[in-house]
């Protein structure tokens, strides 16, 4: 058994973050990440990030997770163990985890759960056909393997994704047919969507896939415009000859962890699906599991990060390191992670967190 | 299919390693999943599913889905888009469940 004061499972953004602000707070922390590498889902993300200075913005997704890994590796106190994937948590405080094909065991006297999400599909006829991917898939291949999902694609959902997806397409040579949106408006900034109209992609909003067709693997798929009542409009049928698919169509929380463990869950759809309840400070309904990023409600890198810090943070303090410099950074974190949810675009998730809130005690 | 050029991106060329699919040669990058390696072959039927025999191909390339559980080195349901690749590996597409030889 292996004895820890902190564990965070999940060495993507939020994870990251929760580590390197645990450790520097003075606690003795170790990091599991189910990958033989860290960073996440950030290392295929090769656009540059929006926000502010304090999550990096300006830099590209994968630069920042050199930057933190490069910390968490200079930070003392924090072990990380790779390969290793967390699968359950007790009531008597033992966490077991799979590393390297062993099976360990961990008591941690706080845990920190950053799993991330994993990505929803779309219901159509041949939907399981070959050639037809999750938009995180076509980015792994393409950006951290270099290898290209097909020749031409289609692009389902016009959110940040999708969009920035599309344009990664054409980065590495692909020919993208089009990108199609349920929703009368695309979801994106604005400034993404330019950028592929720029380069001649149309981007057909009310519309969504009507089918999928080809013998082993895909080869082609056909459109269809929806009315006002989200009804598809016979007639309006587009067919486009591809050989990809890239489904862009949004991500649930991976929260088996937290069911297991017993946190009190709730189904938010504007969070993605069933998330924990939790305090400001991250904290579940189980008094020693925090929770940060997309396992907590599916939004983006930059608040991953700052719910991380905030969940690393609140952890050490929980164990009883109390310090004015602690105190004054979650204070700062909390403001920037509420600055971060501020805008118009963020409604939905305002709307989503007000769901699921429990009072801070700690 | 590989990107031999790419704008912003620069992929290492990694230690070229042979192994087979379905008993057939080919070659990869060592290290890298094993999907990549099909894939860049032209590889993209990964498994069937269980009662309509339908293909599966690599659907979140993350180690969630579970659409690409093939048979490698006689060990059944390996996530072949986390399992990195080593020279010599036999990969096989699968039939069924797969058995446990312990």
């Amino acid at each position: 058994m292996v004895k820890t004061e902190i564990a965070v499972v999940g060495a993507g953004p939020a994870g990251l973050m929760a580590a390197i602000s645990a450790a520097k707070a003075g606690c003795r922390v170790l990091l599991l990440e189910r990958s033989p590498y860290m960073g996440g889902q950030l290392i295929k993300q090769t656009h540059k990030f929006f926000g502010s200075k304090a999550e990096y913005a300006g830099e590209r997704g994968s630069d920042i997770a050199r930057i933190l890994i490069d910390e968490v590796n200079a930070t003392p106190g924090i072990t990380v163990w790779d390969d290793a994937t967390a699968l359950g948590y007790y009531p008597d405080g033992v966490l077991t985890v799979r590393r390297r094909g062993e099976f360990r065991t961990v008591q941690p006297q706080r845990l920190v759960v950053a799993t991330g999400a994993a990505e929803k599909s779309l219901v159509f006829p041949n939907n399981d056909l070959p050639g037809i991917y999750g938009a995180g898939a076509v980015q792994t291949l393409m950006n951290v393997y270099g290898v290209l999902p097909g020749k031409r694609l289609l692009v389902v959902g016009a959110g940040n994704i999708g969009v920035i997806v599309a344009y990664q397409l054409l980065q590495a040579g692909v020919e993208v047919a089009a990108i199609v949106e349920a929703g009368p408006q695309t979801g994106c900034y604005k400034v993404h969507a330019d950028k592929v109209r720029r380069c001649g992609v149309p981007i057909f909003t009310s519309h969504t896939v009507k089918q999928a067709t080809g013998g082993d693997c895909l080869e082609s798929a056909v459109i269809w415009q929806l009315d006002g009542n989200w009804q598809p409009m016979p007639g309006t049928e587009k067919e486009f000859a591809v050989d990809g698919l890239c489904l862009a169509v949004g991500l649930t929380p991976l929260t088996e962890l937290l069911w297991q463990a017993g946190c009190e869950m709730q189904y938010v759809p504007e969070l993605g699906g069933n998330v924990p309840l939790r305090d400001e400070a991250m904290r579940t309904s189980r008094p020693e599991i925090f929770i940060a990023g997309d396992v907590a409600g599916v939004e983006e890198a930059s608040a991953a990060m700052v719910a991380g810090k905030i969940a690393g943070l609140a952890a050490a303090r929980d164990l009883g390191i109390n310090s004015e410099t602690l105190e004054a950074e979650l204070a700062e974190a909390k403001e920037q992670l509420a600055a971060l949810r501020s805008g118009p675009v963020s409604a939905k998730i305002r709307s989503g967190l007000a769901k699921v809130a429990l009072r801070e005690v700690g | 299919m590989r990107i031999t050029e790419h704008p912003i991106i620069s992929f290492p060329r990694r230690e070229s390693v042979p192994f087979t699919f379905d008993g057939q040669p080919l070659e990869g990058m060592a290290g890298e999943p094993i999907v990549a390696a099909l894939h860049a072959a032209g590889v993209r039927i990964l498994s069937h599913s269980m009662r309509h025999k339908r293909p599966r191909g690599l659907f979140c390339a993350i180690g969630n889905c579970s659409a690409c559980l093939m048979t490698v080195d006689g060990v059944p349901n390996v996530r072949v888009c986390v399992e990195p690749l080593r020279a010599g590996m036999d990969v096989r597409t699968q039939a069924g469940r797969g058995e446990l030889t312990w």
